[in-house]
């Protein structure tokens, strides 16, 4: 339960996915289930893609036509809860997630796959790694997911 | 005696905000701050912070206090600032006391803020004074502004959003977080930051605390226990951790003492932190010309003590003769803002207790 352990259910989760028709291309996956005073995600995008208004505590939603899966909001979220997700064929999937640890994983490295409750779950690639100056210190990890995982894989762990 | 028209005490965001806007509106100023350098808590703060881009979100603690800093060094003609003071008296006369280096300073002004912040609150516990055993704010000075460690395997006491982040913190740094112990049955902070640890492996304890802290000359172990709905510990609960660091992090109180001193009239209000003044919609106490800003008059985020800094320097300018160009404009903006930050569910609390003190 997130209000207990921080996990949110499979039907919260389920709620910020899109159909299915979109994620076979790069979406935002905004797993902001709160009511809290913040609207970066909304600012940052270059597509005006998540809308949250004028009042802020409003949260998030994601226009699935207009997000680009381009991942500026993915580094702009001050609570790290967006990634970036697509179906890229039947055995695969790729996301984007943000990263704040060192040391950061190397391209081509396999890491440990992890889900929302902390547990190690599968291998995934690290595609890409992208650390710009105006990500201020967030940085960027592409990774190739098996895709029976789309729904569970949330970051990566230690090098394998 | 010295003499200038506005004393602001306190040099964190609430102080620095509102000197930059009296001093925008063309009051001087002289900020009295008792650390060896201003920037408030934010200079230890390496998180991005929520709000709105008025407010500076996504931009870390540590930077938004060098644009803070930087906006009131742009004014050194009209903005003095004395850090390694501390203010010893507060007069009706508006005369304040200062020591610093040892010396004696008064200093005669026309108006005030008060903007000293918050104090960590304490947790009652057996043994609760062995080395090892640190506030949440002290860690945070430790590992993120001297780059020391406070210890290799550490629990932290409180899950609100200061518990959760300075336990991702600790991560950031290498350390081993062991859990999180959370007395309520629920989550208190920000659940995007539970998520962020649960996901590292971090588990949060929700209806457990600390029982009792073990060790000789320092901390060696701890016993924490679950608790009951009356949070009583269930005998029987107890578990025995090996850590050589504990981190408390059980919420905040206004640092409200120097009103006490000056004689404002005062409230108790638990929403609020702690005892803190009456105020009027500028945040102006019971005694004229004596303003508060920021954790003072209710611990919340930086970001509203940005914006009530704010607030507070363009209405005292005002009061004193100097009104900004663009006064109304901004007046009403700074309300709005405020209320956007305060009028969600995180908020409730905050502005239940803000109605309690409005004179």
């Amino acid at each position: 339960m997130l209000n207990t352990n921080g996990v949110p259910d499979k039907k919260q989760i389920f709620s910020r996915f899109p159909d299915k028709k979109y994620i076979l291309k790069p979406k935002a996956i905004t797993e902001c289930y709160e009511e809290i005073p913040c609207n970066p995600c909304s600012t940052s995008c270059p597509f005006d893609a998540i809308y949250i208004g004028e009042d802020i505590n409003t949260a998030p939603i994601v226009d699935f036509e207009k997000c680009t899966g381009c991942g500026i909001c993915v580094y702009n979220c001050p609570g790290l809860a967006i990634f970036i997700v697509q179906e890229l064929d039947n055995e695969n999937a790729r996301f984007k997630i943000p990263y704040e640890l060192i040391p950061l994983p190397i391209k081509g490295e396999t890491w440990s796959g992890v889900n929302r409750a902390g547990e190690v779950i599968t291998k995934v690639l690290i595609e890409k790694v992208s650390l710009t100056e105006k990500q201020d210190k967030t940085a960027l990890i592409q990774v190739l997911v098996p895709i029976e995982f789309i729904n569970d894989f949330i970051t990566i762990r230690s090098k394998l | 005696m010295k003499k200038i028209d506005l004393v602001i005490i306190g040099g964190g965001p609430a102080g620095l905000s509102a000197a930059k806007m009296a001093a925008e509106s063309g009051l001087s100023s002289l900020i009295i701050e008792r650390n060896f350098k201003i920037g408030g808590q934010l200079v230890k703060q390496t998180h991005m912070f929520f709000g709105s881009e008025k407010q500076y979100a996504k931009t870390r603690g540590i930077d938004i206090a060098k644009i803070l800093v930087n906006d009131v060094l742009k004014y050194s003609d009209m903005i003095e600032i004395m850090t390694g003071t501390t203010v010893v008296g507060l007069y009706k006369d508006k005369v304040v006391t200062l020591l610093k280096d040892e010396k004696y300073i008064k200093v005669k002004t026309k108006a005030i803020i008060i903007a000293t912040g918050a104090s960590e609150k304490v947790l009652a516990f057996e043994k609760n004074d062995l080395p090892g055993i640190y506030g949440a704010g002290a860690v945070q000075t430790l590992m993120n502004v001297h780059g020391v460690l406070p210890g290799h395997n550490v629990v932290m006491v409180g899950s609100g959003n200061i518990g959760l982040i300075v336990s991702y913190q600790l991560i950031q740094a290498g350390v081993n977080v062991l859990c999180v112990l959370e007395a309520s049955s629920e989550i208190g902070g920000y659940k995007v930051h539970a998520s962020k640890l649960k996901r590292l492996g971090v588990d949060i304890k929700t209806s457990h605390s600390i029982k009792k802290a073990i060790g000789k000359d320092y901390l060696e172990r701890i016993i924490i226990g679950k608790l009951d709905d009356k949070w009583e510990f269930i005998e029987g609960s107890e578990e025995e951790l090996i850590v050589d660091a504990l981190c408390i992090s059980v919420g905040l109180s206004p640092l409200s003492n120097l009103l006490s001193m000056i004689g404002t009239e005062m409230k108790y209000v638990s929403y609020l932190g702690g005892l803190v003044p009456l105020i009027d919609e500028n945040y102006e106490t019971s005694i004229e010309n004596v303003f508060v800003a920021g954790d003072v008059c209710g611990v919340e985020e930086a970001s509203s003590a940005i914006v009530e800094g704010y607030l507070t320097g363009l209405v005292v300018a005002k009061k004193l003769g100097y009104i900004h160009p663009n006064y109304d404009k901004l007046y009403l903006d700074f309300k709005a803002q405020l209320h956007n930050l305060r009028s969600g569910p995180f908020g409730e609390k905050l502005r239940r207790g803000l109605e309690e003190i409005m004179r």
